[in-house]
């Protein structure tokens, strides 16, 4: 699987999927309008400054809330190649391999990783490079079959792909 | 080392005689669920399978009622695409607008969700019928088209925290304080990827509704589900609306739990969560400052049903609500909202000068049907407070019970029942 490299945009805990993509835009189901909105309740600027393989990374329970897999959806429209956190609202963890946006667990560089730096993540170990800080983080590896599920771009691909 | 209730329900579904925390497993569904906001991207993903429509015409349920009645035209060609899907694959369980409930209020009632149960859902409140004793989870649209498709899901066992009810709440103490108080004390994030199992005496004392509510709630603590034993209440409940058969799971006595607490429901008091998380609660003890409000919805999966009805007239009895408030009432499914009319319910709401409204999700997600403006307050008995969750990223929820909830609109600032005389 193709390691993710991008500048980071970082938030704190329990960033719900409302303000990832609020309810106000859920009456479209189109990636790029839902993109057009992503994280537009908690961060302005982000869908003007983001740029395609950008990475973000938060601390605990990212994505908790509703089970829109709208959210997941929006963020991987935006361009974002990898989201980094502490933990996952489990929904959120599910619906991001499900649509193929790569997720990775680890404390570590979620809480010592700031925004702007230049991160690389490569899939198949697990590592987490800070190429600002020079630091690396063992974050979780994927199984195998969530690598292929993600590689596929997304559970259904995967299913008829068998 | 046994199992817990959930899994018990799990490994029974998965054709396992054991399972353990942790272990991944495929389970056989008995219902899979969608609304009008999670169907359609579901549908669009199930049209992309090489599959040969749905797995189970009669285990499948469709309920719009997020954006419903129609709210635009966008919203209007979502429910389209809902009902053309299950016109054109005979769903036995769709409900248009006439029948349709909000669905986590309507599927109990409506018997599809019994004991023993595994149930997914593409909406994070699916956790409701675990009040019934069923394992039932929220997941997303992908998840939600491949049960349409397979009749299976893959779940990681879940490990648990067991919650010890014990003693009798008091007067205007409900279910929702019961919850508003857990999700305080251990967080939002308290049970993430766990079970939520309720156990003890205490139970005895909770409502149907009351138990659908704390069920319903376990999610805002992270919680993969909620789950209640199954008692004498909950048989008459099922016999009362479903001809299914149900199975009763139990946990085994040497069931582990990641964590066990024990709360005194007699020592509750109506709790109320400031913004913007469900776990910042205080109870109206510890309220000391006034808080003027400018709406009060009283309603949704959490608390629309016919004793949280009941518990609002009650309040609003002989009573009006405060000048400039807006008080918005929407009985959850149109069973509740007939018998809240026989029984006098919708007089006392629109005398005491509040509206009712037909069922839908509405202002709970920030739909329609009550949105707030820059700087405007609720008190709601919906299950989220988050920023920009009823509408303007600078407006403020505060959750609540009915009683609270109601009390409030007639004082115009956050209040219990037991201030008002």
């Amino acid at each position: 699987m193709k390691a993710a490299k991008g500048l980071v945009f970082k938030y704190g805990d329990n960033v719900d999927t409302d303000v990832i993509i609020p309810a106000r835009y859920l009456n479209s189901s189109d990636p790029a309008e839902l993109a057009a909105h992503c994280m537009e309740d908690i961060d302005k600027e982000f869908i003007t400054k983001v740029h395609k393989g950008d990475i973000i990374v938060a601390t605990k329970n990212f994505g908790c809330g509703s089970s829109r897999e709208h959210a997941p959806i929006a963020i991987k429209a935006a361009g974002v190649s990898c989201v980094i956190a502490e933990t996952f609202a489990r929904i959120f963890y599910r619906n991001a391999i499900n649509i193929g946006l790569p997720i990775v667990e680890c404390p570590e560089a979620a809480k010592a990783i700031e925004a702007g730096d230049e991160v690389e993540v490569n899939f198949d170990t697990g590592v987490i490079t800070d190429l600002t800080k020079n630091t690396t983080y063992q974050g979780q590896a994927f199984p195998e079959f969530m690598q292929k599920i993600i590689a596929a771009e997304g559970l259904v691909n995967y299913i008829n792909q068998k | 080392m046994g199992m817990t209730m959930t899994q018990k329900i799990l490994a029974a579904h998965a054709g396992l005689d054991k399972v353990e925390a942790g272990q991944l497993i495929e389970a056989d569904l008995d219902l899979v669920l969608g609304n009008d906001i999670t169907s359609p991207v579901a549908i669009k993903e199930m049209e992309k399978m090489n599959t040969e429509g749905v797995f189970d015409k009669d285990k499948i349920a469709l309920v719009p009622d997020h954006f419903v009645p129609n709210k635009d035209i966008k919203s209007a060609e979502h429910c389209k695409c809902v009902r053309e899907f299950a016109r054109k694959n005979e769903i036995t369980n769709y409900f248009e607008v006439g029948q349709m409930g909000i669905e986590h209020a309507l599927l109990p009632e409506k018997g599809l969700t019994v004991a023993g149960d595994v149930i997914i859902g593409a909406d994070s409140h699916t956790c409701t019928y675990g009040a019934l004793g069923a394992f039932s989870t929220g997941v997303g649209s992908t998840d939600m088209a491949a049960g349409m498709a397979t009749g299976k899901a893959w779940f990681k066992v879940p490990s648990a925290i067991r919650f010890n009810l014990v003693g009798k709440p008091d007067k205007w103490v409900s279910g929702k304080d019961v919850i508003l108080h857990i999700i305080g004390m251990i967080g939002v994030d308290g049970a993430l990827y766990k079970s939520m199992e309720f156990t003890g005496s205490g139970i005895a004392n909770l409502t149907m509704d009351d138990r659908f509510t704390i069920a319903n709630m376990a999610i805002e603590a992270g919680g993969k589900n909620g789950i209640f034993p199954v008692d004498e209440l909950a048989i008459a409940y099922m016999k009362e609306h479903s001809t299914r058969e149900y199975k009763i799971y139990e946990a085994d006595e040497d069931a582990v739990y990641d964590e066990e607490y024990t709360i005194d429901l007699s020592t509750l008091r109506p709790t109320v969560a400031f913004p913007h998380l469900p776990e910042n609660t205080k109870t109206i003890d510890e309220i000391k400052e006034d808080i003027p409000i400018d709406q009060v919805v009283i309603g949704s999966c959490t608390n629309g049903r016919l004793d949280d009805l009941r518990i609002a007239a009650k309040v609003l009895a002989g009573r009006h609500v405060a000048e400039g408030m807006r008080c918005i009432v929407i009985p959850a499914t149109q069973a509740i909202y007939l018998q809240a009319m026989e029984e006098g319910l919708l007089k006392t709401f629109i005398e005491a000068g509040a509206i009712v409204s037909t069922p839908t999700c509405g202002p709970c997600l920030g739909g329609y049907m009550g949105i707030l403006a820059e700087g405007e307050r609720c008190v709601s008995t919906t299950n989220r407070n988050f920023v920009g969750r009823m509408g303007h990223v600078d407006s403020e929820i505060y959750l609540a019970s009915p009683a609270v909830a109601a009390a409030s609109a007639v004082t115009g600032k956050i209040s219990c029942p037991c201030q008002l005389d």
